[in-house]
């Protein structure tokens, strides 16, 4: 997909978060994450660098996975966009949110959405992990507080059972 | 649990903040807007260390349409008065430059605009003329008369410079039989927590307030500094803690400045600014622990008793002393026999201005760098006297029958078995075959070491250590500073619901879920039930001068205001339950909800009856009680009293202890380490939760590992920052960092209530200091620096070999 716009053009972006409809208005340059933010109102997806590195933002865009911080949101035009809000009903949690509650995968919670994201699709790939594959896939995040075991813990928790 | 049972305190209690968290359902401060009409700011910040403003053109910046308003520093310090710091020297901190910039990305101008990328858009649009100066970068040279001078009105870049003696350390040495020293480099380092600072501040006219909303983490001793920079008076000025906050660490202390001038511009410009740092402001001139030199000797007897220390610490302190520094500097002075016998200690501080981003607390603050000395000679000495290290320190430890401990500084260390912990680092170890596989390893001409450390970990703080800064004569003009208070507040409604309110700003160490089972265990609740409010107020809840989260010092100190208001909560209900029920309160119990009478096999009452009662009917209350129920403790422990004349202060409540080993394998080829074992056991005192408790070791030891191995704000010899991505300053991630055996021993402390003590800083004061023993051991060489990058260790290998 390809299009032209003006700098400072008001473009009416229309995408799919989470099964859900939603329209709002991003200029050209406006990051997807921010446009999630601050136009859609989903504040779940965190910013933490805005330079791809540190994960926190990752969403998935048309099945893959994406740094909203990388992206900008008239590409998500027309797109099936799922964030952590998308990934339990209101009131649950599912298991691997659950597993990273039981296993202390999280402290300040602020990479979680992030990490989950991956984690939920990097599962669906490969649901049979070892911890190495498990540390690997979560190398593409930072996390400040947890010093990552819990995470690894809790993913080959739910992973086919553990190992 | 219907009746008394397991106490809650104790048990691996889910965290209450978990669901909301993983549901994408939580709010940190970028996700407010707590007023309408918010415009948005960015800062222009200095590209040069040092450098004189000749000129600041705002005029294209201002005239960009979306922007609302452009102040530069010059209109911005008429307005405010400077920070003050407890050194005495002539340093005007503001917070945004006027005159000179002094540091790489020191803010020079502001602008708000209608949103963020306009405001960056006009940033573009500002000129400013800069004469470029000699920039003080190393902080040795920058001692040299040669030097670019930071702040001229000093007369030199040692801005500050103190001696103390406990002892008679000159005998010690004069008198000792080995004498080992060690004198290294520390690189400068952060802990970049992944949420960055953010703020909104809001002016209000009549009555003038200033209300800021934001993820600052105290010590609340700099709201009144504050409000002093903003000319107000401490009414004038509330800060509101964010429901949530995405790591701090210490760094988020950083953040006050930002928080005054933010408030001064909101006022200037009329409107309602928030301000959400990016990560290269963040890497560039947030805050960071110290870069510093430092030398350590240490005197031992024939039998390898360490009979004495000295330490000359010089610190680079960056281009202002940004309170509370130098708390960083002497948080661990009082401690400075670490976990040894010693009486006989020698410090030499002197800290040197240089043109980098002000130093402040950052996890573990001090400890990282005061232990990679002591624990760093230890290894040193053990291999010059030809003792085994582990035996080494044990023979000097402190031992468990000599507590609570007097320090020779004045720390009063409150309880320890620290040859009981070493005992069960060797046994996880295992560390007699750990020593044969050294010895196999090197026959085989492999490069194998082992490393210790042991050290104390000082939680809950004297607000007033940090005038050690001061010298007795300067402290007794000042008056008297002294203690650390909590505050917690606990109150039933007219439901019979509790609601605990703290003042510990967490952000991410489980305060809320602990709170919530002190509270169960004391009213007879589940933790589920009690709602725990960490959006502390200044206006609208209780705090004091101590208020925050640092120096780990919540369970040390703010659990024992938890439990004392919580007490005061269940005499009441007690009394008022003794009154319905026709018995002495004592008789009375509070368990699964209800008030029974102990002993007797009834259901009791309700508590929400109970409670209800102090509402909706304060006629019908037993004589003397007053209605409602709400309890606010305020307490500050009784030993942190103020410091001596003698410079002796007890600067913490609680000292946990912490014994760390490693052996690694080095390959000379690549300079890659591999950590063949990694073993952490922590005397936390009573464990209030495991699942806090193991985050908090196992967290704390990845900041130290990262330092240890990769972390590095690195500046080249013109002050220009190198670091200024997450793709420059290398944090670890989970496949960098080795697995650890983490291992418990418990001495209960007497300073609180509940035997906890405070925790978190952990490993990170230590895994530097024992990842850069066992490479010292493998390479056979004491020079080893961080961080043990490849190339570092590479070049060592090659030296070595």
């Amino acid at each position: 997909m390809s299009a032209k716009f003006e700098a400072d053009a008001r473009v009416r972006v229309n995408c799919t978060v989470n099964g859900k409809r939603h329209t709002g208005y991003a200029e050209p340059r406006t990051q997807l994450c921010d446009f999630l933010r601050h136009e859609l109102h989903l504040y779940g997806t965190h910013v933490g660098c805005e330079h791809g590195v540190c994960g926190a933002c990752t969403i998935t865009l048309d099945g893959r996975l994406a740094r909203s911080c990388m992206t900008y949101a008239v590409q998500a035009e027309g797109a099936e966009i799922g964030t952590v809000e998308g990934l339990s009903e209101p009131g649950t949690l599912n298991p691997l949110q659950r597993a990273f509650s039981d296993h202390g995968a999280l402290q300040c919670g602020f990479c979680t959405a992030g990490i989950l994201i991956s984690t939920t699709y990097f599962l669906a790939d490969n649901p049979m992990p070892s911890e190495q594959e498990v540390r690997e896939m979560l190398s593409g995040h930072l996390c400040r507080c947890t010093g990552y075991e819990g995470m690894v813990r809790a993913i080959l928790s739910v992973a086919g059972g553990g190992s | 649990m219907d009746g008394p049972g397991e106490p809650w305190v104790g048990q691996a209690v889910p965290r209450l903040e978990d669901a909301a968290l993983l549901s994408g359902n939580a709010r940190f401060i970028d996700d407010l807007a707590p007023v309408p009409g918010i415009r948005h700011v960015a800062l222009l910040r200095s590209p040069y260390a040092h450098a004189r403003i000749s000129k600041v053109d705002i005029t294209e910046a201002a005239a960009l349409d979306g922007v609302y308003g452009v102040l530069t520093g010059a209109e911005l310090v008429t307005e405010l008065d400077p920070l003050a710091s407890a050194v005495r020297a002539p340093v005007d901190y503001f917070p945004i430059a006027s005159d000179k910039v002094r540091y790489v990305g020191e803010p020079v101008a502001l602008v708000a605009a209608v949103d963020r990328y306009v405001a960056e858009d006009a940033l573009e649009r500002i000129v400013v003329d800069y004469e470029p100066l000699p920039a003080a970068v190393d902080p040795v040279a920058a001692l040299e008369d040669s030097a670019g001078q930071v702040h001229e009105r000093v007369g030199s870049n040692l801005v500050h410079h103190r001696t103390f003696r406990y002892g008679d350390p000159d005998r010690a040495f004069d008198e000792a039989a080995a004498i080992v020293s060690l004198d290294w480099r520390y690189p400068r380092q952060a802990s970049t927590p992944i949420e960055t600072y953010g703020a909104v501040a809001h002016y209000e006219e009549a009555p003038e307030r200033y209300t800021i909303w934001s993820n600052f983490q105290g010590p609340f001793i700099l709201q009144p500094l504050m409000a002093r920079a903003l000319r107000v008076p401490g009414n004038r000025l509330r800060l509101v803690a964010a429901p949530h906050s995405g790591g701090s660490f210490g760094i988020k202390q950083g953040l006050y400045p930002y928080l005054v001038l933010l408030a001064a511009a909101s006022r200037m410009l009329g409107c309602p600014l928030k301000w959400i740092e990016d990560r290269s402001e963040h890497l560039m001139a947030s805050s960071a622990a110290s870069d510093r030199a430092d030398s350590i000797e240490a005197a031992f007897d024939q039998e390898g008793t360490l009979t004495g220390l000295r330490y000359r610490n010089l610190v680079s302190v960056g281009a202002y002393i940004r309170a509370p520094e130098p708390a960083s500097v002497y948080r661990m002075h009082a401690a400075s026999n670490g976990c040894y016998r010693t009486r006989n200690i020698a410090v030499d501080n002197r800290l040197v201005l240089t043109n980098k981003t002000p130093i402040g607390l950052n996890r573990g603050y001090g400890g990282p760098q005061f232990f990679f000395g002591l624990e760093r000679a230890m290894d040193k000495a053990a291999r010059s006297l030809g003792v085994d290290p582990a035996e080494l320190r044990r023979r000097n430890f402190i031992p468990a029958n000599a507590f609570p401990y007097d320090a020779p500084a004045g720390a009063l260390y409150d309880s320890g078995d620290y040859a009981k912990g070493l005992d069960l680092a060797l046994e996880l170890a295992d560390y007699e075959a750990l020593k044969a596989r050294r010895d196999a390893a090197r026959a085989a001409g492999k490069l194998f070491g082992i490393g210790f450390a042991c050290g104390v970990e000082p939680s809950g703080s004297n607000m007033a250590y940090v005038t050690l800064a001061q010298t007795p004569e300067e402290r007794a003009k000042t008056g008297g500073r002294s203690g650390g208070a909590a505050v917690a507040t606990v109150a039933l409604d007219p439901s019979g619901a509790a609601t605990v309110t703290l003042d510990s700003t967490p952000a991410g160490q489980g305060h809320a879920t602990a709170a919530a089972q002190i509270v169960a265990d004391g009213l007879g609740m589940r933790p589920e039930e009690v709602q725990v409010v960490t959006t502390m107020d200044t206006q609208n809840g209780d705090w004091s001068l101590a208020s925050g989260n640092y120096a780990n010092r919540f369970s040390a100190i703010v659990v024992d205001a938890i439990v004392e208001s919580t007490d005061r909560i269940a005499m009441k209900l007690k009394a008022v339950a003794a009154d319905m029920l026709e018995v002495a309160p004592d008789d009375v119990e509070l368990s699964g909800g209800r008030a029974r009478i102990a002993g007797v096999p009834d259901d009791g009452i309700a508590l929400a009856r109970v409670a209800a009662a102090t509402h909706w009917h304060p006629a019908g209350l037993p004589e003397g009680l007053s209605p409602g129920l709400r309890e606010a403790a305020t307490l500050s422990p009784d030993v942190l009293d103020a410091p001596d004349e003698q410079d002796r202060v007890a600067s913490a409540v609680t000292f946990g202890y912490i014994c760390d080993l490693a052996a690694v394998e080095v390959d000379p080829k690549t300079g890659r380490i591999t950590v063949e074992t990694y073993v952490s056991v922590h005397d936390v005192g009573r464990v209030l939760n495991p699942i806090l408790v193991e985050g908090q070791v196992r967290g704390g030891f990845a900041h130290g590992f990262g330092a240890a191995v990769m972390e590095d704000l690195v500046y080249d010899s013109e002050g220009n920052f190198l670091s200024g991505s997450f793709a420059d300053y290398a944090c670890p991630t989970a496949a960098d960092l080795p697995p650890v055996t983490v291992g418990h021993v418990e001495t209960a402390s007497p300073a609180n209530a509940l035997g906890s003590k405070g925790m978190g800083d952990g490993s990170s004061m230590l895994t530097p200091a024992v990842m850069a023993n066992a490479v010292a051991d493998a390479l056979g060489r004491d020079d080893v620096e961080l961080p043990l990058t490849l190339d570092r260790v590479w070049r060592l290998a090659r030296e070595a070999s």
